[in-house]
């Protein structure tokens, strides 16, 4: 990471490269976290012995590390770690594909916002705020509410209230990045106001877009786990790393690690992607540099 | 300044008009619209539910429908909860000092704490303190609520008996005491990521002002640390925190919904996902829309309190 030397706070040379070494120790930490949790979510059916959804009424209950099952079993004698691995699909996932769709949304609103400015500007920046202003979970679980729950619901719930701390990243990037020269060239050639858009300027942003994606995916994955938890995302028999905590709770005095294991899983990931946006962004542009 | 309040003022109506705008287009989201509770039941025939939308009028045209609902919002007619026949407001009312409470204890103890945190960091940047404070945060932010209110009720209620699992008093006592001995575990939780956030930008505001001329010139003229950080640079660091308290505002109301699920607190959060349950819509939405008027008018009276104390907003 040769570009994060260009950084232009220098407090001591051997300071600055410990905080360098720290910041990029931990992001690279989390890259390879994601990178265990999505290889033993994609491949979980070839690894485990267990299938996720295989019910043993007389093995109930079992302890981690007690045989057979290293994370234990649930209340219907389920193998804890083939749920948390097959949860971890879906959690990922939702993660993901959720952050792909507020991207798209985003960038769409925030680069006509940040191009023609003016009314078609203030209109949809207007927009933008007026959606922050519902609670992200009120919002998400009132419209969780209104539809069938399920995978797909969940995405584009998530989605739909996600998309706007992208459209004023790229809203506020795409009106500075119009007034410099080669944007001014494009529109000399020629070049319609589509291609200048999003062949021009948005390529340009893309540091903090790809930082934003970063973070979005954290924020997702959060989201998933909330709804699902309070039974308005992913429906049993199906695994998420959220539902697996929807009956947790009854069961915390008998049988802890049922709580326990989802939700270090959640933490892990959702930290990791963190970790992993906030070293982009210090490598990426050190200018945005929000400690 | 008063031109300032007053422009503040217009946007913050315009906003409540798009926001009224999509509470009502959601409401029409509802598969069936505002009947379909009716349609499900079964006991309706079409001509029933014919006639009913026509005196409802919900057979007229969209934007006039909207302009009925938003005069009736604005005169307090928020509708009836279909469980129990009472007014949405009061149902509302009689949840919302509960959730008001576990907010503001909350509030309370991550702005002492964050600040405090921000503060030490900054002033000892990439000590060890501030590197733990900074990872910290980070991991604070990465937890789940529901996950840490599970965690902390195994720990504090059902391995150690400290606290009690729920519920905002013991029936039969309601000392204050015993609101305290309840209060503690959620409004702990609900702190953990506000004190995290509060740090956060706590510190970022902090450096930022250490690194200004000003303090400089004041080293200079020789004036003690204590008294240059206090007078010259505390205050200044403190002031956009005033912003990050409206900013935060949101993220704060949806945590306590999930604090007060999680600890069956009374509150307003647990009070939306029982009406969720119970398909009572009246009383989702209107719940819905009260956070998002509560919200604007937390960030509409920061801005103008941040434009009391700091003269240079209001130019701008």
């Amino acid at each position: 990471m040769t570009i994060a030397t260009l950084s232009t706070e220098q407090p001591a040379p051997g300071q600055a490269a410990w905080r360098r070494f720290r910041r990029h120790r931990l992001a690279l930490a989390g890259a390879v976290i994601i990178l265990v949790l999505v290889l033993g979510s994609a491949f979980a059916p070839y690894l485990l012995p267990f299938d996720d959804t295989y019910i043993d009424i007389m093995k109930r209950f079992a302890p981690p590390f007690s045989g057979a099952h290293i994370l234990g079993t649930d209340e219907l004698g389920r193998d804890v770690l083939a749920r948390l691995m097959m949860g971890g699909r879906v959690s990922l996932s939702i993660g993901i594909v959720a952050m792909v769709m507020a991207m798209a949304v985003g960038i769409v609103v925030g680069a006509f916002a940040g191009f023609y400015g003016g009314v078609v500007g203030a209109v949809l920046m207007r927009l933008v705020d007026a959606v922050l202003c519902f609670p992200t979970i009120f919002l998400l679980l009132a419209l969780a509410a209104l539809t069938e729950p399920g995978p797909v619901t969940t995405t584009v719930l998530i989605a739909a209230t996600a998309w706007m701390s992208v459209a004023r990243i790229v809203e506020a990037q795409v009106r500075s990045l119009r007034e410099r020269e080669f944007a001014v060239a494009a529109l000399a050639f020629g070049s319609s106001n589509l291609r200048i858009m999003f062949r021009e300027l948005v390529p340009n942003a893309i540091a903090p877009i790809v930082v934003a994606a970063t973070l979005n995916v954290a924020q997702a994955i959060l989201l998933e786990s909330y709804v699902s938890y309070l039974g308005y995302g992913i429906q049993p028999p199906a695994a998420s790393w959220g539902n697996m905590l929807n009956n947790a709770q009854i069961y915390l005095t008998s049988a802890p690690w049922l709580a326990i294991a989802p939700g270090l899983a959640i933490t892990l990931a959702v930290t990791s992607f963190n970790f992993l946006g906030d070293g982009l962004r210090d490598a990426l542009d050190p200018r945005m540099n929000i400690p | 300044m008063a031109r300032y309040v007053a422009n503040r003022l217009a946007q913050a109506m315009m906003l409540l008009v798009i926001v009224s705008a999509i509470g009502f287009a959601i409401l029409h989201l509802a598969p069936g619209g505002p009947l379909s509770q009716f349609a499900v039941s079964g006991q309706m025939t079409q001509e029933d539910l014919a006639r009913v939308t026509r005196q409802l009028g919900l057979d007229r045209p969209l934007p006039i429908q909207y302009l009925d609902w938003f005069g009736r919002m604005l005169k307090g007619d928020w509708g009836r909860s279909y469980r129990d026949g009472e007014t949405v407001l009061s149902v509302i009312s009689s949840h919302l000092g509960a959730t008001l409470e576990l907010m503001t204890t909350a509030t309370i103890i991550a702005v002492l704490l964050g600040c405090w945190i921000g503060i030490s960091g900054a002033l000892r940047r990439y000590s060890l303190f501030d590197s733990l404070a900074t990872v910290g945060a980070m991991i604070a932010l990465s937890i789940p609520t529901f996950w840490f209110g599970l965690i902390t009720i195994y720990v504090f209620s059902v391995t150690l008996g400290w606290l009690p699992a729920g519920n905002r008093e013991t029936v039969g006592d309601g000392s204050f005491f015993d609101l305290l001995h309840h209060l503690i575990a959620p409004a702990l939780v609900l702190a953990l990521v506000e004190t995290a956030m509060w740090g956060r930008f706590m510190r970022s505001s902090m450096l930022e002002v250490i690194n200004q001329d000003y303090i400089r010139t004041a080293r200079a003229k020789g004036m003690p640390e204590w008294r240059i950080l206090t007078v010259h640079a505390l205050r200044n660091a403190l002031l956009p925190m005033i912003t990050v308290a409206g900013l935060q505002f949101p993220t704060l109301l949806g945590g306590a919904l999930v604090a007060e699920t999680v600890f069956t607190w009374p509150g307003m959060g647990r009070l939306f996902l029982d009406s969720i349950g119970y398909r009572d819509y009246p009383v989702v939405m209107g719940i819905l829309m009260f956070s998002a008027i509560m919200v604007l008018i937390g960030s509409l009276l920061a801005d103008i309190f941040y434009a009391v104390v700091d003269p240079r907003i209001r130019v701008g």
